[in-house]
Order: structure tokens, then C-alpha cells, then sequence
């Protein structure tokens, strides 16, 4: 299986604009009057959760596409999604931690944004160890669709937490809590490199799919070619 | 062919036999209650409770006790089923499956409702503390409630999987995290004395996760279960 055209050209495309953005972070956007040099974490930060979130959105509608019309390939996309979901996630955990260290002054702190992010995480790594405990792989895929759709059920907890609950965490989108610390106004630059950083990831969220679909196609060819040379 | 079996006769009758089962064995319901003593009498000695931090750490002792021994009784009661090909038989009847799903949800519902029963007196006795009240058997009639429905769908996942009785607790516990979280506010804040109206939105939560859960477990129950 040739690697298709359209596939090269996004990744060029993904790497040009994610530099793009990157140096719109660091020359783009000004410098943040109160925290200094580590607030330019933040445009990564958000854009890291967005497609961690969206994510595992994808897994979820993949799940019940799966449901619906048991074809292989809404397996493929669920797994894609969820690996994928897994490490953004992981990347807005770290780069929250290091925001953390000097605003806060801790790396961690039991709020409840971070403890749902975190928590959020841990179902979608039960996720893998489900799949790996099936050996039946109709089964797997059956079962790895539904603990998608129910994981993500404990996902918009997560995002509404932050309402519910009073928090420290930030809400630099749409209202902020008095009880935050490290809340700053967005000039027009910084959420211009904000949107940017968020589009770039979604990007790049698109390319690794692509690519983890696809070598979840040829994982399926090898272990067919597999069978076929034991019988 | 016989017509179906209603709905409801079909789940009552998946209720009765795990009730008469338990009746004559005791094995569920006597493992889950020496668990959950355990467990509390662990926290005693790990957390060294004394009157003054007590108050406040009894809410969240409660919830682990029960979250633990239930998942305890759910695993058991899902293997059971497996071990001697019961399972099968029972998805062989010409029944709705969701039916069995709905027997089964609450015959564990009932279960962990007994384990409470009788865990709220023993922990009231034991740190001469009287926590009983209305209010809590209401958080925790919801909160169990959403715990089993999304638990024994994830057991009767479990029973399939290779590695079956680690996996269920991994399964569970940070999908019912929602349901936790509001049933040990709700709980808290009924031990510290707090009006209903100040505890509306851990109630409404727990509600809303009740509902979601049950509703998602029983449009996905066939897929669990189909061969």
C-alpha cells in the first residue's frame, strides 16, 4: 500500500504551519505583562486540549458508527482518535504543570479541572488495556466501541467542572471565576495566535489520524497474511 | 412459538433467581459485608480517625467502602453467570435483553443496598457518631443506583476479557467518577448539617448521571452480550 499523494502533501502542510505557529508564539504574540515569558505556554496548552478533547469525540461518534454499521473501519478511526486523544491530553497535562510551577507554585494541585483531566486520561488508557485483554477481535472492536461512547459521557464533566466547581484554573474563554489565579485579557495578538495554535493542532490532529488509520489497515493485512500462510 | 415473555416478567424473574440464589448460598452478600468491614476498620488503622478529622472523612470512607464492596459484588455476580455457561442460557431465552440487563442491574442494586444497610448502623456504633438520616439513604439509593447500572453492563464486559477480575475495577472507577464525586458532596454536606437547597446541584448531578447511565447501558446491553 503506496502512501497516498494527498497524504504527503498534508504533511508538509502540517509541518510548515505548525513552525508557523510556533513562531508565532514566540515573535507573534507579546509578552504577557504579569507572568512573563511561561504565559506563551498557554497558546499550546489550549490548543493540546481542544484536540485531546475532540479526540476522543471522534472515538465516541466512531463508537456508535461502529455500533450501527459494523464495518472495520469506525473501529480503525475510534482507536486512531483514542491513542491520539491519550498523548494531546498528556501534552496539556505537562504543559499546564510547567504554567503551574511559577503562577501557582506547584507542579500539581488537587482542583478539580486537573483531577477530571487526569481522570479523563485513565479511562481512555482502561480503554487500551480493555482492547488488549479481548483476543477476539470482532469482540474487541464491539467493546472498544461501547466503553468509548461511556467514557465520554465523563468527559464533559470535565469541561463543565469548571463551572460547577470553584476552581483555580484559569477560564480565559468566556467568564472568569474571582477565586482563579494566573486569569489574564487576551489582546487581540495573543487570540490571534490562539485560534492559530488551535487550527494548526487541529491539523495535525487530521494528519495523525490519517496515519494511524492507515497503519491500522496494514496491521490488519499482515496479520491476514499471517493466517493465510498458517493454514 | 410461544409468544414472548413480557418485559417485566422476564426481568423479575432474573431478579428472583439472583434473590433466591443469594438466599440459599449467602455467598455475595456475606463477602461483600466482611469486605466492607475491612475496609473500614484498614481506614481506622491507615487513617488513624480521630473524633475532630472524622466529620469530614466520613462521607468519603462511606463511598469507598460501598464503591469497593460493590464492585466485589459485581464481579461476582457477572462471573457466576459466565463460569458454568449460564450466561448463554440465559440470553438463549426468548426474552428482551434488555430485560436481563434490567434483572440483573437490580438484583446488584439490591445487594449494595443491603451492604449499606446494615454498614451505616455497624460505622454509627463504632465511632458513636449517628449518621443516619433519610437524606443520606436518598444519596445513597441514587448513587448506587448509577454505580450498578454502568457496573454491570462493564462486568459482563469484564467476564469476557482475558484478564476479567482486574479489569473491571479499572473499567469502573474513572467512568463513575461524575456519580462519585456528587454522591460524596451530597453525603458531606447531609453530615455537616447542611440545608437540602444548598446540596440541589450534587443531587441534580447525581440524577442526571443515573439517567444517562442507565439509558446508555441499556441501548448498548445487546452489543455487550452478542455472539
Amino acid at each position: 500500500m503506496k502512501k497516498p499523494t494527498a497524504l504527503k502533501i498534508l504533511d508538509i502542510v502540517t509541518l510548515i504551519t505548525l513552525l508557523g505557529a510556533t513562531a508565532m508564539v514566540f515573535f507573534y504574540a507579546p509578552i504577557e505583562r504579569v507572568m512573563g515569558a511561561v504565559q506563551k505556554v498557554f497558546y499550546f496548552h489550549v490548543a493540546a486540549g481542544w484536540v485531546g478533547m475532540l479526540s476522543f469525540l471522534f472515538a465516541a461518534i466512531a463508537g456508535v458508527l461502529y455500533l450501527v454499521k459494523k464495518t472495520k473501519i469506525w473501529d480503525l478511526v475510534g482507536v486512531a482518535a483514542v491513542e491520539i486523544g491519550i498523548i494531546f491530553i498528556f501534552i496539556n497535562i505537562v504543559t499546564g504543570s510547567i504554567w503551574a510551577r511559577p503562577i501557582w507554585n506547584t507542579w500539581w494541585t488537587w482542583d478539580p479541572r486537573l483531577t477530571t483531566a487526569t481522570i479523563m486520561e485513565l479511562v481512555y488508557i482502561a480503554y487500551l488495556m480493555l482492547r488488549q485483554g479481548i483476543d477476539d477481535p470482532e469482540r474487541r472492536s464491539r467493546f472498544g466501541a461501547v466503553y468509548a461512547i461511556i467514557g465520554f459521557l465523563s468527559v464533559p464533566l470535565t469541561f463543565f467542572s469548571i463551572r460547577i466547581f470553584r476552581t483555580i484554573h484559569p477560564v480565559v474563554i468566556a467568564g472568569s471565576d474571582p477565586s482563579a489565579v494566573g486569569t489574564f485579557d487576551m489582546t487581540a495578538t495573543m487570540f490571534q495566535t490562539m485560534m492559530v495554535s488551535i487550527v494548526v493542532f487541529s491539523i495535525l490532529f487530521v494528519d495523525l489520524v490519517w496515519h494511524r488509520i492507515r497503519l491500522g489497515k496494514l496491521a490488519n493485512q499482515v496479520e491476514e497474511l499471517k493466517f493465510n500462510i498458517q493454514d | 412459538m410461544q409468544p414472548k415473555t413480557s418485559f417485566f416478567k422476564a426481568m423479575f424473574a432474573v431478579v428472583w433467581k439472583d434473590l433466591i440464589a443469594e438466599l440459599r448460598g449467602k455467598e455475595l452478600i456475606s463477602a461483600m459485608l466482611v469486605f466492607a468491614l475491612l475496609v473500614i476498620f484498614i481506614f481506622n488503622f491507615a487513617l488513624e480517625l480521630d473524633p475532630k478529622t472524622r466529620s469530614a472523612l466520613t462521607a468519603g470512607i462511606l463511598w469507598v467502602t460501598i464503591i469497593f464492596a460493590g464492585n466485589l459484588g459485581l464481579n461476582r455476580s457477572m462471573s457466576v453467570e459466565k463460569d458454568r455457561g449460564c450466561l448463554d442460557g440465559l440470553l438463549l431465552a426468548p426474552v428482551d435483553r434488555t430485560a436481563i440487563y434490567f434483572g440483573k442491574s437490580i438484583a446488584n442494586w439490591i445487594f449494595m443496598l443491603i451492604v449499606a444497610m446494615i454498614v451505616l448502623p455497624i460505622y454509627s456504633i463504632l465511632y458513636n457518631t449517628n449518621i443516619i438520616s433519610p437524606a443520606l439513604f436518598l444519596v445513597i439509593l441514587l448513587g448506587s443506583e448509577g454505580y450498578v447500572a454502568i457496573g454491570t453492563l462493564l462486568a459482563s464486559m469484564a467476564v469476557q476479557a482475558r484478564t476479567r477480575d482486574i479489569l473491571l475495577p479499572i473499567l469502573l472507577f474513572p467512568v463513575i467518577l461524575p456519580v462519585l464525586i456528587a454522591a460524596v458532596k451530597a453525603s458531606a454536606g447531609i453530615l455537616s448539617g447542611f440545608p437540602f437547597s444548598d446540596l440541589q446541584t450534587w443531587f441534580n448531578l447525581l440524577i442526571v448521571y443515573d439517567i444517562i447511565f442507565t439509558s446508555v447501558a441499556f441501548m448498548v446491553f445487546d452489543s455487550v452480550v452478542e455472539e
